[in-house]
């Protein structure tokens, strides 16, 4: 055990080192989330009142959803570093050493999960400074459950990378996979204000409930439903998520 | 030190209809005893860099068995990483980090305390003559320069067995004959056991001490250099006679010594024995006949007559041949095993 967190945090520092050479990139990632918050949240002032979510303040409601927004679009992008690592020959000289094969999946999760808690507490604290209202420990639960989705989101890329093995392919799957996500989750508008239709439909969606998760939480409401289902799903899809990533980093060899 | 027998992987290319079974590697045997060095020959495409990955266990065979260093590659793969040094023919360090930070790195993921890395890390940087670039990046290096550094990521952990994937592709003729020292120096200074792989004569010729040829994914042929040209039937004599009209004089005089005899144009041409001796001979005769020559030329056999005679088709042809049908392998790097279509490495070596 001691010998995995040890290749875990070789793994980690590794691409801790390479990210700090290129901080702009943490900067980059938050600027959407942080447009939505500067740009969106006004338009939502007059009528987040009638949404019935549990809460008359705008950024109370808007910042969870951004939040959720962050931990997907952030993450399902880290796979993109990987296929430039893969193609200088850098994953398969890592396959090459008798390190554990999840240890080189986990290394680079850790990075991506430290990377998306910067950009969450950034985006919280700036959210907190806009007038949102939130109770400590909800918010926390919110972070976290934020960090499960993005660490989900960031297994599934780097498992989509390293089988696709091309950005070109990448690109687009990675859109086609995240627009119905984006509009069946209620991220900017809560479903609940849709049509009976749509809102059923946005009931297949796990995100959707991880969403209204967040936002319960956020409230200060941790004995709802809607904080037990987003918990479960966002467990849920973590694992799913995890197990595919390894089951990539092993396949192929003995 | 490598023991395989029947080693076979196949690939799947296309897509339903069209979806075809590739036979990368048809049932290779290979022994690697301790200290030797091996060059592994044959044209791209022929499964030579496949081959290499089942050993190292990056590629699960699809069927067939190997022990390396004592281990079997399937059951035993941890074991087998542990006491192998691989260098790949695409790299291994990223273009944009510190040369020292991905050694280190590296020796850590073999279990080493970061203080031995470093210290074994500028050792090795000496030995290669990377000395001083601990804080470069790969990216402002020259070919040669990232090659020796790839060089010292397959050696941090002191391999006893050091696999290298084409390790001289794409570079300059004075940055190969300089890695050339540095691979020479593996056995030398080390007493490692080296398998290489390569699709350039010369550089199996000047390194290998026995050569195994293999060629559409079966081996064909595993001797020294010498064992296997002598397989060749005789020296090359080529005759460039100064008139058309000597030609039929000269094409019978050298066939009275060689058994094939070709003619294109002036030049004539046969396989002799131990040419050396019989050319004086052949020389005089010619003069008596009154067939004057513009030029006459000797030549050993090479490797690639040795490829000739044993499949019927030279190198450089299998090359072409087999290239654009070479089949994309899952896991491997995209310009795997075609030198030409190998990024140019820039810059001429210090």
């Amino acid at each position: 055990m001691t010998t995995y967190l040890r290749e875990c945090s070789v793994v980690f520092r590794r691409q801790i080192r390479m990210n700090l050479r290129n901080p702009a990139w943490v900067l980059i990632g938050i600027m959407q989330p942080v447009l939505y918050l500067v740009l969106f949240g006004p338009l939502l002032k007059p009528l987040v009142a009638s949404f019935d979510s549990g809460t008359t303040n705008a950024y109370t409601f808007l910042v969870p959803g951004l939040l959720v927004q962050l931990g997907m679009f952030g993450a399902f992008f880290a796979g993109f570093g990987l296929i430039g690592e893969w193609r200088e020959g850098v994953v398969e000289a890592e396959r090459v050493t008798p390190a554990s094969r999840s240890a080189l999946l986990v290394g680079r999760l850790m990075r991506d999960i430290l990377q998306l808690l910067v950009q969450a507490l950034i985006l919280v604290g700036l959210g907190f400074a806009m007038g949102m209202r939130g109770a400590l420990t909800g918010v926390a639960l919110g972070i976290l459950l934020t960090l499960l989705v993005g660490g989900a989101c960031a297994a599934a890329s780097n498992a989509l990378a390293l089988t696709t093995k091309s950005e070109d392919v990448m690109a687009p799957v990675i859109n086609i996979v995240m627009m119905p996500i984006l509009l069946l989750s209620g991220i900017l508008l809560p479903m609940t204000i849709g049509a009976g239709w749509l809102q059923r439909t946005s009931d297949f969606m796990p995100f959707r409930w991880i969403v209204d998760g967040v936002r319960d939480a956020f409230v200060g409401n941790l004995d709802t439903s809607g904080v037990m289902w987003g918990t479960t799903w966002a467990l849920v899809l973590f694992g799913l998520a995890f197990w595919w990533g390894t089951s990539v980093f092993r396949k192929e060899n003995a | 030190m490598i023991h395989a027998r029947g080693l076979v992987q196949t690939f799947h290319t296309g897509r339903g209809r069209n979806k075809k079974e590739v036979l990368a590697v048809n049932g290779v045997d290979l022994d690697v005893e301790e200290g030797e060095v091996v060059g592994f020959l044959g044209p791209n495409g022929a499964g030579k860099t496949t081959t290499l990955r089942m050993l190292t266990t990056l590629l699960k065979p699809t069927a067939g068995t190997a022990t390396v260093a004592g281990y079997d590659v399937v059951s035993e793969s941890v074991q087998v990483r542990r006491s192998i040094g691989y260098v790949s023919q695409v790299g291994s360090t990223f273009s944009g980090a510190f040369a020292g930070d991905e050694v280190v790195d590296h020796g850590m993921l073999y279990g080493m305390r970061r203080a031995d890395a470093i210290t074994r890390g500028r050792e090795l940087f000496d030995q290669l003559q990377l000395d001083g670039l601990w804080k470069r990046m790969p990216k402002s290096m020259s070919g040669g320069q990232k090659r020796r550094l790839d060089i010292v990521m397959g050696l941090i952990h002191d391999p006893t067995l050091v696999f290298l994937d084409e390790p001289t592709t794409g570079l300059d003729p004075q940055a190969r004959a300089n890695l050339w020292e540095h691979i020479e120096g593996l056995r030398s200074r080390k007493g490692a056991t080296v398998f290489l792989t390569t699709h350039y004569l010369d550089e199996a010729d000047v390194l290998a001490d026995r050569i195994i040829i293999i060629d559409k994914g079966q081996i064909v042929a595993s001797d020294t250099s010498d064992n296997l040209k002598a397989q060749v039937s005789g020296d090359l004599v080529d005759l460039e006679v100064a008139s058309d009209d000597q030609v039929a004089v000269a094409r019978a005089k050298l066939g009275s010594i060689s058994d094939a005899i070709e003619v294109e144009g002036r030049h004539v041409r046969g396989r002799v024995a131990r040419a050396g001796r019989v050319v004086p001979g052949l020389l005089r005769d010619l003069d008596a006949a009154g067939v004057s020559l513009d030029s006459i030329e000797v030549a050993r056999p090479t490797l690639d007559d040795v490829f000739l005679t044993l499949t019927g088709r030279s190198l450089r042809d299998a090359d072409s041949d087999t290239t654009p049908e070479a089949p994309a392998e899952p896991g491997n790097p995209p310009y795997d095993e075609s030198g030409s279509a190998t990024p140019a490495l820039e810059g001429a070596d210090r």
